[in-house]
């Protein structure tokens, strides 16, 4: 941080966000309070607090990280970056710059309480002035890349998991869409709030990281019974039936959460992010049967239900035949090789509508695929369940990829990713 | 009185403050030492630069007008993208002459966007034109007379300019938004492509803004001198690249999507640390 950057955040910090000295003492750090008595600091880096008033957020700090088990918000701007700075000692110092500015977002906050001086740009973009919080959750999360940057030194820490995907039959991955050494996923019930965090995070970080490919998803719950009921993609089908419920721990702990001595000691509590970028064919799909749409899904399209069955929540019987003596659910429908795979992954899909194909003039939208799962080997199983033989090949094209390893969550008085850093 | 930093004269009033009554504590302070700092000095090294840069820029706009005139097509090919080095280097100050500006440096786009016709165009690029996508000096005679009387009388000009640090501060940005917006997108040179000598230029004169500036900025913030010196040495490693000849560079069209991409990169980079010269004057 700059010493400008400094004298900012001690001049204008709120009050509510500032920490009690008590607190972070009892997390071990040596903390100072600045000469203003403003915010409090441990190792170099500025320690906010969740601001509880706040309308539509939700917490920063805890046991894992926002974005992953929180409720899945309508919007979401993910973007991939490569680190431009060479040392691991400015990779963490980066994080530590992050980490306040992620707290001040996730509270609605701009990142200076009001204008300052005229002859410098503002600090904060500004667009979200005057919009609260709107359940904005900050996901951050490392790509197989940043480990195998010899500058950094961070070699050894490197999960044996973490590696980028397997090619899957069909693939086209465009090497525009993915990869990167950082992924940055955020999430809110506004588009504005959502891009305005990425943003500024990046342009915080002007120097240090570059952009490498981004993307915004959306999605709607429609309501049923005052309940959210299950979104539809695309091409108007339920997707998440078969999800298991983020309120559901002992799920959790089984398919989301790394376990200790899962992994690295530094991903307890932590998981990883896998990102697709799939096109849909709207157009083919457009004109084909209603018969057809369900036979590949293996769904019937408005209820959701397993073909032949009446509800979306119906037990699925792969054997039920109909009257002709042919099975419900043709054996090469996406449910069908699916549900013949063991593992579970947690979905938190988004679709995404981004003009058209140039060559082609057809849509350019598909479905932001995000799983969070604690070893990317649970997709590749489903993946490749899947593969040649899965009926939506038809209408769907893979077009990028990328895997993250993302952080456990950040205690207060700690930073994003410090675990990493401090890991032996 | 130079302006107290914000910090410190806040501290100061605070501790004046402390035995007086809560509400004269919440009036805001800060506004007390409030003094606009002296930067003449700044200011005149700045405008003696520009005068010194509109020198050469007449002198070699004569040569390449009398290439043109003597149809002399290879030297005035030459010439062409170094003459106008001395224009970009300047540019915070030559566009201050609404009037002129275009005489001189207008595209045939820009003519265009402001309703004109192709009768109305005149300067560098009108003569980029005969050279590079007519292969011709002929005709161009009269061009090139208006060429060298518009430029002298900006030259003339340049001395009632009224020089700000503020005109300092923004300019030096905006020769780095030129670069993003245009020079970047090879669309400032599209018949001769020589894209990259202005793309140096306009470098070379926000440094100089940065340069004559620099001991205040380091007052104020040494970490982001620090910071702007990495970001220029890193910019000009990636030009250099790109150089060919003995003070030349190669043409726009041999850059690849990546060559513009990192180029445009490493220009945002250091345009957020130079947007924040603008300290000196808080």
């Amino acid at each position: 941080m700059t010493s400008t950057d400094e004298k900012w955040l001690e001049k204008k910090i709120s009050r509510r966000s500032m920490l009690k000295i008590t607190g972070a003492s009892a997390a071990g750090a040596a903390v100072l309070a600045s000469g203003m008595g403003g915010v409090a600091k441990a190792f170099g880096f500025d320690i906010l607090e969740d601001d509880a008033t706040a309308q539509n957020k939700v917490r920063f700090y805890g046991k894992h990280q926002s974005g992953i088990t929180t409720d899945t918000t309508t919007h979401v701007y993910f973007a991939s970056l490569n680190v431009l700075v060479e040392s691991q000692n400015e990779l963490q110092e980066l994080f530590k710059t992050w980490t306040p500015l992620a707290v001040r977002l996730m509270n609605g906050e701009q990142l200076e309480e009001m204008s300052q001086g005229v002859f410098t740009p503002p600090k904060d973009t500004g667009e979200s002035i005057g919009l609260d919080a709107s359940n904005l959750t900050i996901t951050f999360g490392v790509g197989p890349s940043l480990f195998d940057n010899k500058k950094l030194g961070l070699g050894t820490k490197k999960p044996a998991e973490l590696k980028e995907l397997p090619h899957f039959p069909k693939d086209q991955i465009d090497d525009q869409y993915s990869g990167g050494d950082i992924c940055i996923q955020a999430c809110a019930d506004d588009p504005q709030v959502a891009f305005h965090a990425v943003r500024n995070l990046v342009r915080a970080a002007s120097g240090k990281v570059t952009l490498k490919w981004t993307q915004t998803g959306f999605t709607s719950m429609p309501k049923e019974k005052d309940k959210k009921a299950t979104p539809r993609n695309l091409f108007a089908f339920k997707d998440g039936t078969v999800n298991p419920s983020p309120k559901n721990d002992t799920d959790m702990k089984e398919v989301v959460w790394v376990q200790p001595d899962d992994s690295q000691s530094w991903m307890t509590n932590g998981t990883y992010l896998v990102v697709r970028k799939i096109q849909m064919h709207l157009e083919t799909w457009d004109r084909t049967s209603l018969k057809a749409q369900e036979d590949t899904f293996g769904r019937h399209r408005d209820s959701g239900a397993p073909i032949g069955k009446k509800n979306e929540f119906d037990e699925v019987d792969l054997d039920s035949k109909d009257t002709t003596g042919n099975p419900h659910i043709s054996a090469d429908s996406h449910m069908a090789l699916a549900r013949k795979v063991k593992d579970r992954i947690l979905r938190r899909g988004f679709s995404y509508a981004s003009g058209l194909i140039d060559e082609t003039g057809a849509y350019d939208a598909g479905l932001l695929f995000i799983s969070f799962q604690k070893n990317p080997q649970q997709f590749i199983n489903i993946q490749n369940a899947l593969g040649r033989a899965d009926k939506l090949n038809e209408y769907i094209t893979h077009r990028g990829s990328g895997v993250f390893a993302c952080f456990p969550g950040v205690q207060k008085g700690s930073y994003i990713g410090e675990k990493l850093f401090n890991a032996f | 009185m130079k302006k107290m930093p914000v910090l410190l004269s806040t501290l100061l009033i605070s501790a004046a403050l402390a035995g007086c009554a809560e509400k004269e504590a919440s009036s805001q302070p800060e506004e007390a030492t409030a003094e606009p700092i002296d930067l003449q000095e700044e200011v005149d090294a700045y405008k003696e630069f520009a005068i010194e840069q509109m020198n050469e820029f007449v002198l070699e706009t004569e040569k390449f007008t009398e290439a043109v005139k003597s149809g002399d097509m290879e030297k005035a090919k030459e010439l062409y993208p170094l003459a106008r080095m001395y224009f970009e280097r300047s540019e915070p100050i030559a566009e201050s002459f609404g009037d002129l500006d275009p005489r001189i440096d207008a595209r045939l786009a820009d003519i265009q966007e402001a309703g004109q016709g192709e009768e109305n165009w005149s300067g560098y690029h009108k003569i980029e034109y005969g050279l590079w996508e007519e292969n011709t000096t002929e005709g161009y005679a009269e061009v090139a007379d208006q060429l060298l009387t518009d430029t002298k009388e900006l030259r003339a000009r340049v001395e009632t300019v009224d020089v700000t640090p503020d005109l300092m501060v923004t300019g030096a940005v905006d020769l780095l938004n030129e670069v993003s917006t245009s020079k970047i997108t090879g669309e400032e040179e599209i018949y001769s492509h020589t894209d990259l000598y202005d793309f140096q230029a306009n470098v070379e004169g926000a440094e100089k803004i940065f340069r004559i500036l620099e001991p205040e900025i380091t007052e104020k913030d040494k970490a982001l001198t620090e910071n702007l010196e990495t970001k220029f040495d890193a910019l000009y490693a990636l030009l250099d690249k790109h150089r060919t000849g003995e003070n030349g560079f190669v043409s726009y069209e041999e850059l690849t999507a990546e060559d513009t991409k990192q180029l445009s990169e490493a220009v945002n980079q250091l345009g957020e640390p130079l947007s924040q010269m603008g300290i000196i004057m808080e």
